[in-house]
């Protein structure tokens, strides 16, 4: 209960930073050259003045920026996002559409770096300045180096052009209507590319953190007392160095939530999946500024969402945090 | 000069600094070995790399010279990660140290901006960003600039905290200095050492993202960027795979090199992690 | 002596080296000696000796490169410095057991006390669960912890330092060992809960016929707690015999040199203090708020509680306390590092606590403070010369002048004035808390505020800079406020003593009638405290 509340607590104060940014990004907006009423009439194919003076007012764009801001959050309260005229559907249609394959890629991404970079991380730390290491290390190097567009693309070359093991893009085969298991083992295979893609650097930052923390870990005073205690070092690592060792890493996936759903952006436009992120590409290019302002709110609120699950997780593994509640 | 020396004896930092060195050579040297406009049209589009004396690195899909590309996209990747990583360093360490030493209200404001610039995805402020003020160099530079600072200002922030509250900071106090002697002669000297170290980070970041903007075609499209080059390499992937491979090598050693400096800094600046 | 089947550990000729680069080859230099069952042997020495070293190797928990190269350690008939990582593991713990110097961090802080003492029990034996939960309790209860259920279940950062240190004891015990060495295991402690530990060692040595091997650096404590005694100085054993033979009759120079440099308990005559009051403190206070969020669950601290306290020019007025009584707090209050709540601070006339930021940074040169880390309170990034030079350079003097005066300051404080190029971390600690005090002297100070000022160094380095301070006092005309937690340190220099528990001045007067003739029950419980002090009554005081 009381790590609810705690967490509670943090979700509230997280309520001021998403209107912050949402004011922010709206009034950044209105800078942008030409607006929603360019957009249509660029889509229908031209119109007159007096055509676009109309829907001006029907939009309510041609009001005072205070006001049209006003309106826009009172909306946002009521969570209508506004209405796309681009894929002619309101704003929050087109959006839940687009989530599902963007949390499926990155719950995936996130539970593939997370897990090996620990298991790295660990056998790296082990075994600090011996060949596991080093090779563990260097990788790592090489992944944060790596574009992951690029890994992207030269994964398709591989696996999908050359090897032909793996489908090239899309979230599943359009063309075969399958239902249940043989659907998820579909959208399964289409994943696994992307997930890699998206995956890699954060493994190369989670096994350095990894790393790093648990040879911090590992000089504390508290290890040399399991040792003291007789315990053989596969129970001082699992017992005592790992659980601290893991308090980094877990502060970093909230840190890098935001980090991952930009990320989200290039490699869903890679493997041509219809996520958020393509989304937000796409509304960019089709200058669909309210689709756009729209994707702000919904990835601060994943972001906010994962940072409340991330301070659950971080109360239960750490009994100090309760205290200073 | 303790420090020069611990930095070249790790032999990873060494390589690092060769091949940032070599990056940089081609930068300088690339309009004196290359004079043409390297996205002038040079020969026939997509000659393998190694067939052709001439095109050592062969041709894209509009028969550019890959090389020249090659040699013209490391002074772009260098200029908008080195001055996108001078925005975002100045404008952190300004926030963070004001935060840090003045804590309070002033801290607490600052840092909800900080909230709010990490909450939203950087990479979907930089679309943001782009699709407002367009995508010409300068654009692009500041863009990425502006959505990198806020791991530095929060670095600097916990630095300036905790060095705020050490005893020779107090001391300089007691000797009636002023809050800006105490900030710039007591507190930033020693606060700067994780940042700078942290600014290689951040560097590696922008060309990251300066890249991924290219690839998606959302730079500027006049110059040669290797992002530009990956993007356009897309449309022959299934056979001319080279003319995407060869830039993002580029990619991934330039952000190596910067990666490896950045590590080679960090353990000769900060020695007391391997003495203790 | 003649029961050879009685000795429990014996150490035969123990070297033990350092990695390449230290300041020297070897940590220790055969070292030699044995500990019988049913005795308590204090290991003492000075930082460096390699006191710490000898532990952490019989235990082979020697860190990375620090390596045992010769040399024997036998133990139940078998010689540790040779025996497998199995069999060594066999030892830790059941055979030899083990406590450190700092209970917070010698605990895992994810995992609670009971579940960290019954591992004991999971490693070593075949007991069940509720077993072990009987035992860890009975433990518990053994090392006097006024709730073993509610202590069981608690974490680390609930406990007090003087219940974790009960708790690491109670884990080390678990298993009866034969031995225990205990590294440093009162020095994290205030005095009072010092002299608790102490007690409650020497209760379970004697209930449980458990030898200790007790490593310290505090004569008092060896004269509290000792059987025998071991001297160690860079690494080797210089003199070991019966506790009451060293402390009495020391052989070695170096022995007679660290029990000379302890601080005897008696004051030395009262000198006669001037009717001028330079520094008087009325109703001073600090209350602090935090934790609050939304005006709930506000804590309240009184670190300060209306203090008057009245300096006479030209003395010393020790403020004495544990952590936590507020003693630093009024300090920086008398200094304005922390802006007080309320009462007056006058100063020569000025009252300090109401003047502006501004006022206060033209005033400070009447008011100086000298800090308590050797380490910490000197920007590394500064010659030592700059940093004496900058107070002055602050307050207008040119350049040159500063720095020429700053090598005056070095000669004054006993150091070499051609050491001014130099940074901090090529000096040691004693020499840097001189440049401390010329840093604070520079300024030409009326009054000197000292914060645990030799807190931090070894006692024969205590023992010069309290000399030093003695000196400068009588020839610049110095009034001093002298805060330590140490009331034999306060016995050397202070002329008056203030007693503060809890944020308030429970006592005060001449320190000698507050040393000879305590009047308030804490007074005296710290008095009572001090370890071995029938011993520290004993010595005369140092005539300076």
């Amino acid at each position: 209960m009381r790590i609810l509340s705690l967490a509670g607590r943090r979700l509230a104060a997280s309520i001021p930073t998403l209107f912050l940014i949402l004011i922010g990004v709206f009034l950044l907006l209105q800078f942008a050259p030409g607006d929603t009423v360019d957009a249509m009439m660029a889509q229908m194919g031209g119109g007159d003045a007096a055509t676009a003076r109309e829907l001006r007012k029907f939009y309510g764009l041609d009001l005072s920026i205070p006001m049209q801001l006003g309106n826009y959050l009172w909306r946002l309260i009521r969570l209508d996002l506004g209405f796309s005229s681009i894929y002619g559907k309101p704003v929050a249609t087109v959006i839940i559409e687009r989530l599902p394959p963007t949390i499926l890629l990155m719950t995936a991404s996130l539970s593939f770096a997370f897990f090996f970079g620990l298991l790295f991380g660990v056998i790296a730390a082990r075994g600090v300045n011996k060949w596991p290491d080093t090779l563990i290390s260097t990788l790592g190097l090489v992944f944060y180096a790596t574009p992951s567009f690029w890994f992207g693309l030269m994964a398709i070359v591989v696996f999908s052009i050359y090897l032909q093991w793996l489908p090239a893009g899309g979230f599943e085969d359009i063309g075969a209507v399958q239902t249940g298991f043989g659907r998820t083992i579909d959208i399964a295979q289409h994943l696994i590319l992307p997930t890699l893609t998206l995956g890699l650097i954060f493994l190369a930052i989670y096994l350095r953190i990894m790393r790093a923390s648990m040879l911090e870990v590992l000089n504390l005073d508290f290890v040399r007392t399991a040792r003291a205690k007789g315990l053989d070092e596969t129970r001082v690592v699992v017992r005592h160095v790992l659980r601290n060792a893991l308090l980094p890493m877990v502060t970093l996936i909230g840190l890098q939530a935001g980090t991952m759903l930009g990320g989200s952006v290039v490699v869903e436009s890679v493997f041509s999946l219809p996520g958020l992120g393509r989304l937000a590409y796409e509304s960019v290019v089709q200058r669909d500024l309210n689709t756009l302002l729209g994707i702000v709110f919904v990835s601060a609120l994943l972001v906010i969402l994962v940072n409340f699950l991330v301070d659950l997780l971080y109360a239960r593994l750490d009994p100090r945090i309760q205290a200073e509640a | 000069m303790d420090a020069v020396k611990r930095y070249f004896r790790s032999p990873a930092a060494v390589v690092g600094l060769l091949l940032l060195l070599v990056v940089i050579a081609m930068a300088i040297t690339a309009s004196w070995i290359y004079p043409r406009d390297p996205l002038a049209l040079a020969g026939r589009p997509l000659i393998w790399p190694f067939s052709n004396p001439r095109f050592l690195l062969g041709t894209d899909n509009s028969g550019r010279d890959i090389a020249a590309q090659i040699f013209y996209g490391a002074r772009i990747s260098l200029l908008i990660g080195g001055v996108a990583t001078v925005i975002a360093v100045v404008i952190g360490v300004l926030i963070g140290a004001f935060a840090g030493y003045y804590g309070g209200w002033v801290d607490t404001v600052l840092m909800r901006i900080t909230e709010a610039f990490q909450t939203l995805p950087n990479f979907v402020l930089l679309l943001v960003l782009v699709a407002v003020f367009g995508s010409t160099l300068t654009t692009v530079t500041i863009a990425v600039g502006i959505v990198s600072w806020p791991a530095p200002a929060r670095l600097t922030r916990a630095e300036f905290m905790s060095l705020r509250s050490r005893e020779f900071v107090q001391a300089g106090r007691t000797l009636g200095m002023k809050d800006i002697q105490l900030i710039l002669g007591e507190i930033l000297p020693n606060a700067l050492p994780p940042v700078i170290v942290y600014a290689s980070v951040v560097m590696a970041v922008s060309i990251l993202l300066e890249s991924a903007l290219a690839f998606l075609r959302l730079s500027d499209p006049n110059v040669a960027s290797w992002g530009n080059l990956i993007g356009l390499g897309r449309d022959v992937l299934r056979v001319q795979w080279y003319v995407s491979a060869i830039p993002g090598i580029a990619i991934l050693l330039t952000v190596l090199a910067v990666s490896l400096v950045g590590q080679g800094l960090n353990d000769a600046l900060n020695p007391r992690l391997k003495s203790r | 002596m003649s029961a050879a089947d009685n000795t429990i550990l014996t150490i035969d000729g123990l070297s033990v080296k350092l990695p390449k680069g230290a300041d020297r080859s070897h940590a220790l230099n055969g070292v030699s000696l044995a500990i019988n069952a049913n005795e308590i042997v204090c290991v003492v020495g000075e930082s460096g000796s390699g006191k710490s070293v000898m532990a952490n190797a019989i235990m082979r928990l020697l860190p990375g490169e620090v390596a045992i190269d010769g040399g024997r350690v036998l133990f139940e008939g078998k010689d540790l410095a040779s025996a497998s990582n199995t069999e060594m593991r066999k030892v830790r713990g059941a055979g030899i057991a083990m406590i450190f110097q700092e209970p917070m961090t010698a605990l895992n802080p994810l995992r609670s006390i009971g579940d960290q003492i019954g591992e004991m029990f999971e490693i070593h034996t075949e007991l069940s669960k509720t077993e072990i939960k009987a035992r860890v309790l009975a433990l518990l209860a053994d090392v006097r912890i006024p709730d073993p259920a509610q202590a069981a279940r608690a974490y680390p950062h609930e406990l007090s330092g003087g219940q974790r240190q009960r708790a690491m004891i109670a884990m080390a015990l678990a298993l009866d060992p034969r031995l225990l060495i205990a590294d440093e295991p009162t020095t994290a402690l205030d005095v009072t809960t010092q002299a608790q530990i102490l007690k409650l060692i020497k209760e379970l040595q004697t209930r449980r016929n458990t030898a200790v091997l007790f490593i310290t650096h505090d004569f008092g404590v060896v004269a509290e707690i000792a059987d025998r005694v071991v001297v160690m100085q860079h690494g080797n054993v210089v003199e070991q015999g019966a506790v009451k033979d060293v402390l009495t009759d020391p052989q070695h120079p170096y022995t007679q040199q660290l029990i000379a440099a302890v601080p005897p308990l008696t004051a030395p005559p009262p000198r006669a203090l001037s009717e001028d009051i330079i520094l008087d403190l009325a109703d001073v206070s600090k209350t602090y708020r935090n934790g609050g969020f939304l005006g709930r669950g506000v804590r309240v601290t009184h670190a300060v509680k209306s203090v008057s306290l009245q300096l006479p020019r030209g003395a010393t007025l020790g403020i004495v306390g544990e952590s936590g009584s507020g003693k630093s707090t009024l300090a920086r209050c008398i200094i304005r590092l922390i802006d007080p709540d309320g009462g007056s601070i006058v100063l020569e006339g000025k009252d300090w606590a109401k003047l502006t930021r501004d006022e206060v940074r033209h005033e400070t040169k009447h008011i100086q403070m000298v800090f308590q880390d050797p380490f910490a309170s000197l920007n590394p990034r500064r010659k030592a010369g700059d940093l004496v030079a900058q107070g002055p350079i602050v307050h207008g003097t040119p350049r040159a002048e500063a720095v020429a005066n700053a090598k005056e300051l070095f000669r004054l404080v006993g150091l070499d004035p051609s050491a001014i190029d130099r940074f901090p971390h090529e000096f040691s600690g004693g020499q840097r808390q001189r440049i401390g005090l010329a840093r604070a002297l520079a300024l030409k100070p009326a009054v000197l505020v000292a914060d645990e000022a030799v807190s931090a160094l070894d006692v024969s380095v205590q023992a010069q800079v309290l000399t030093m301070l003695h000196e400068l006092r009588e020839r610049l005309g110095l009034s001093i406020v002298f805060i330590t937690h140490d009331l034999r340190v306060a016995a050397q220099i202070c002329d008056l003593v203030a007693v503060m528990k809890d944020g308030e001045v429970v006592e005060h007067g001449l320190a000698g009638e507050v040393f000879g003739n305590p009047q308030h029950a804490y007074t005296q419980a710290l008095l009572a405290s001090i370890p071995g002090g029938d011993f520290a009554r004993s010595r005369k005081p140092v005539t300076v």
